[in-house]
């Protein structure tokens, strides 16, 4: 039996921005400039890092990836190379270096760059793919979960996945919302789902990526919503992986990356609109008695204004905090490291009418008192 | 191959011992022991005993008919069958293959107390006066236990400060469970017990708080620590309310940080209504300077397999004691022991008693070795045991703070009382080593440590307790070990992650304990789920 196939792929410009200031590295333009300002190019060196610690971890493995500094510079001479970049690389030259490791076999694929780059994999293998899939974090923005914490943890991962017994959990792609920068603020947008090989919370005591709902946990979750809902009022679901699991244990399916409304009935539950925007929200929950239920951004703690701005001012208001949930589990919350709730609506009076300590629902009868700040 | 040398006398140099390495040289033994079920031989018996003579056999007829059919079994039971020899062989390896309380320094079981369990007062429990009483007696013909049980009550009120005390329940969480039962008793004879259906309790407080007012029917509210580690004081003001039955709350919290503000967080909660349960499995670091009653607690319980040295028996039976306020006497386990000047005796007729929460008085052997504890040392003797506990934790706090990769979480710069959870988060951070892969290798050196309950809070966590029982030699070894593992783990990373390399066994399948389809904690339950029979 061969080695397991590992593709490597390296956006040799994530992270240049970072340093000298520019918030980010997408685009060519900003790139020149970042070079100009003096930036140097880090993603291979901590690519390498990464690799070195998956072989030092007596992962076995063939490698496969791109050439130059996409990934053959920093692998040696043991490794395959499936495509070739022209000298100044572009976000085309990862989606094509993705593609033709995809049609190589590898059964893991490892990327090293930020959110930008992240979102040209999830171009690649098209959103809910199930190749395993994990991020060396190079980037300046990082906000999606599908990166390991540092380069060291993604080479620990991927030994750990290799060795087996290591399950795949669909992991948020984010990046900033450029309507929002265009509107003067910094908001991120879920741009899909990928998956990524979840490491047990045993050696996950930090964020690590992704956010691993236990089916008791969700079942606990969900009875207690339904447990405050009258027969026939609505359930409107928050994007994440925590609300589509709850979603779930109420027999429905729903997309993870939108804002999903259920109308629960005596014994069940069914779904009613399915991605949901601002004024279809609106519509929908006139005169209705609609309950709201929101999960944080693991590892960061963003509840309101991150990925769901569907959710108005006006829609949080009619709702009202009696009839709004945080539900998260314990080890989401555990891995937040104290980091307090966060809420940006864009509305500094709601804000401010949220802030303070909320009940998080954690299970079954379970919640923790939490600090919610704006 | 070269000759061998010639044998000559060895010089006064080479006859002297070698001298003893900084660390020892510990090698665990492994005997690829099979199951007690695996082993023995159809037939063979422990002891044969001898047939009886005809005159007796006529005497007493066939045993057996004296049971009724229903209870007489219609095969033999399916046990081992091995020789005395074999027996003793099997048990004696067993117990060298693991790292017991007796064996090693055991400083790295935080939060579990593990002082040393004198075995004079093994002794007593051995004594027939003790070993021999049947559960059924007559109390006329067991006043001297009943007077131990009298007695060691007497002593944990003055420690507690508690007008009553119970030592029926079998250990820490079934005394935690008492104390729930308890209180819903006390809500439901005031009518209250619908209403307030809630339980507050903390992240450092011990799981079980949580756990047992989840069984007892309460909803669950746990408070996250503040930024100084300390239980969040505003989370428990907007939690507190009309339907808070109880507050559930360690201190020192498993951080081995005292909180100072407990008086007021007993304060929130009276004024919600709400009862206070004071877990005092941490109580080894305030005996004799501080006491329940005083921070204005309704209840408390005492871990006295932990506090009052009897042992841990590996998950038990060891003994915990519940003290009250006279508000709550009324609910405690039955029966009581009474004393009316001259008798003691068991009084089982107490209409608003949450019943029994274990058989009979609770566990006779480990009551007498706590009272033999406590006698042995006196009120002075008590208060130096915590004194003596905190100082050992903060020279070990001193020491271990020192090691490169150590961090302290919380409350900088601020001593701990009788233990400390530590981080390895920069060690990891600088090595990709983990907390459990240290205290792995510190397996090798003969000892181990325990890292923290889940999901971890304190990141790559590590809790040491040393308790008053470990000398500064003892304390200056574990240290060293500890020394040395980081060392590795800086210098030699590879040996650190494989470990251990001189255990019994090298790693455990944890995935198996993942899943309840793969827990097998009997034989049978082995037969069918691993070995896949089915029986």
């Amino acid at each position: 039996m061969s080695a397991v196939r590992i593709g490597l792929v390296v956006n040799p410009v994530a992270g240049l921005g970072g340093r000298v200031g520019l918030k980010g590295s997408d685009g060519a333009a900003v790139q020149t400039r970042a070079l100009a300002l003096g930036a140097v190019p880090c993603a291979g060196e901590r690519a390498a890092v990464a690799l070195a610690e998956l072989r030092a971890r007596g992962g076995e493995f063939e490698l496969y990836t791109a050439a130059g500094p996409m990934g053959a510079t920093l692998a040696g001479t043991a490794c395959h190379t499936v495509h070739r970049p022209p000298a100044v690389t572009s976000p085309d030259d990862t989606v094509a270096a993705v593609r033709a490791l995809v049609a190589a076999g590898v059964g893991l694929l490892l990327f090293a760059g930020g959110d930008g780059t992240a979102r040209d994999v999830l171009r690649a293998v098209g959103d809910g793919s199930t190749l395993p899939v994990l991020g060396v974090p190079t980037g300046v923005k990082m906000h999606s979960a599908v990166f390991a914490v540092n380069p060291r943890a993604a080479g620990e991962v991927a030994a750990a996945y290799l060795r087996g017994g290591v399950d795949v959990r669909r992991c948020e792609v984010m990046d900033r919302d450029p309507e929002a920068l265009r509107a003067g603020r910094l908001a991120s947008r879920l741009y899909g789902w990928l998956s990524v090989p979840h490491v047990p919370v045993r050696v996950q005591s930090r964020k690590a990526g992704s956010a691993a709902v236990s089916p008791e946990s969700a079942g606990g979750i969900a009875a207690e919503l339904r447990a405050r809902m009258s027969p026939g009022s609505l359930l409107v679901l928050g994007p994440g992986t925590t609300t589509r699991a709850v979603a779930a244990a109420l027999g429905v399916d729903v997309s993870p990356d939108g804002v999903n409304v259920l109308e629960t009935g005596r014994g069940s539950a069914a779904l009613l609109a399915q991605d949901a925007n601002a004024d279809g929200l609106l519509a929908l929950t006139h005169a209705r008695e609609a309950h709201l239920a929101l999960t944080p951004i693991g590892g960061q703690g963003f509840l309101l204004g991150r990925g769901n701005q569907q959710l108005t001012p006006d829609l949080l208001r009619r709702v009202g905090p009696a009839r709004m949930a945080i539900v998260c589990t314990e080890a989401k919350l555990a891995a937040l490291g104290g980091r307090p709730l966060l809420v940006d609506t864009g509305d500094e009076e709601l804000d401010a009418a949220l802030t303070g300590h909320h009940r998080v629902i954690t299970g079954r009868r379970t919640t923790t008192m939490y600090r919610l700040v704006s | 191959m070269s000759a061998p040398k010639p044998a000559t006398e060895p010089t006064r140099e080479e006859a002297r011992i070698a001298p003893k390495p900084p660390l020892r040289r510990f090698h665990q033994a492994r005997w690829d022991e099979q199951l007690i079920f695996e082993l023995g031989t159809p037939g063979e018996r422990g002891i044969s005993v001898p047939a009886p003579e005809p005159e007796v056999r006529e005497a007493v007829g066939d045993p057996a008919a004296a049971l009724p059919a229903a209870l007489r079994r219609s095969t033999p039971p399916a046990l081992p069958e091995l020789g005395q020899q074999q027996v003793l062989r099997h048990y004696l390896r067993l117990s060298q293959e693991n790292l017991g309380a007796d064996l090693n320094i055991d400083v790295g079981q935080g939060t579990c107390t593990m002082k040393y369990s004198p075995k004079v007062n093994d002794t007593f429990t051995r004594d027939p006066r003790v070993a021999a009483l049947h559960p059924l007696q007559d109390a006329s013909t067991v006043q001297g236990v009943l007077e131990i049980l009298h007695r060691l009550e007497g002593l944990l009120k003055e420690i507690s400060g508690m007008d009553r005390v119970s030592l029926q329940p079998a250990a820490g969480s079934s005394a935690i469970w008492t104390n729930v039962a308890m209180i819903r008793a006390y809500f439901a004879a005031r009518g209250e017990a619908e209403e307030r259906d809630e339980v507050i309790t903390t992240s450092f407080s011990h799981p079980s708080n949580a756990a047992c007012a989840k069984t007892a029917g309460y909803r669950v509210i746990t408070l996250p620590p503040d930024a100084d580690g300390y239980p969040d004081i505003e989370a428990l003001r907007a939690a507190a309310g009309p339907r808070t039955a109880a507050l559930l709350i360690t201190n020192p919290e498993d951080t081995g940080i005292y909180n100072p503000r407990i008086a007021e967080f007993v304060r929130i909660v009276h004024e919600a209504g709400g009862l206070c349960a004071y877990d005092q499995a941490n109580a080894n670091g305030i005996l004799g300077i501080t006491r329940a009653r005083e921070a204005g607690f309704d209840l408390c319980h005492f871990n006295l397999h932990k506090t009052f040295s009897t042992p841990h028996a590996c998950g038990g039976p060891a003994a915990g004691a519940c003290g009250v306020t006279e508000a709550l006497a009324p609910y405690l386990p039955s029966p009581t022991v009474e004393f009316d000047g001259t008798d003691y005796r068991l009084e089982a007729d107490r209409a608003e008693s949450i019943g029994s929460v274990r058989p009979f008085y609770g566990v006779i052997p480990n009551l007498v070795r706590a009272y033999a504890w406590i006698m042995s040392l006196g009120a002075e003797g008590l208060r130096e045991t915590a004194e003596i506990a905190v100082l050992n934790n903060n020279y070990l706090l001193a020491k271990v703070s020192a090691i490169h990769g150590v961090s302290v979480p919380y409350a900088q710069g601020r001593p701990r009382l009788e233990q400390v959870r530590y981080s390895w988060e920069r060690l990891h951070d600088d090595t990709g080593v983990h907390s459990e892969e240290i205290g792995l290798r510190a397996a090798d050196f003969g000892t181990h440590y325990w890292t923290s309950h889940h999901p971890y809070l304190v990141p790559e966590p590590m809790t040491l307790e040393p308790t008053e029982s470990y000398s500064r030699a003892d304390l200056d070894e574990y240290a060293a070990i500890l020394t040395e593992v980081a060392r590795e783990a800086y210098e030699d990373t590879g040996t650190v992650r494989t470990a251990p390399h001189r255990s019994t066994v090298h790693r455990t399948k944890e995935d198996t304990l993942e899943s309840p389809a793969t827990w097998a904690v009997t034989w049978r339950a082995y037969r069918r789920k691993i070995l896949g029979e089915s029986v």
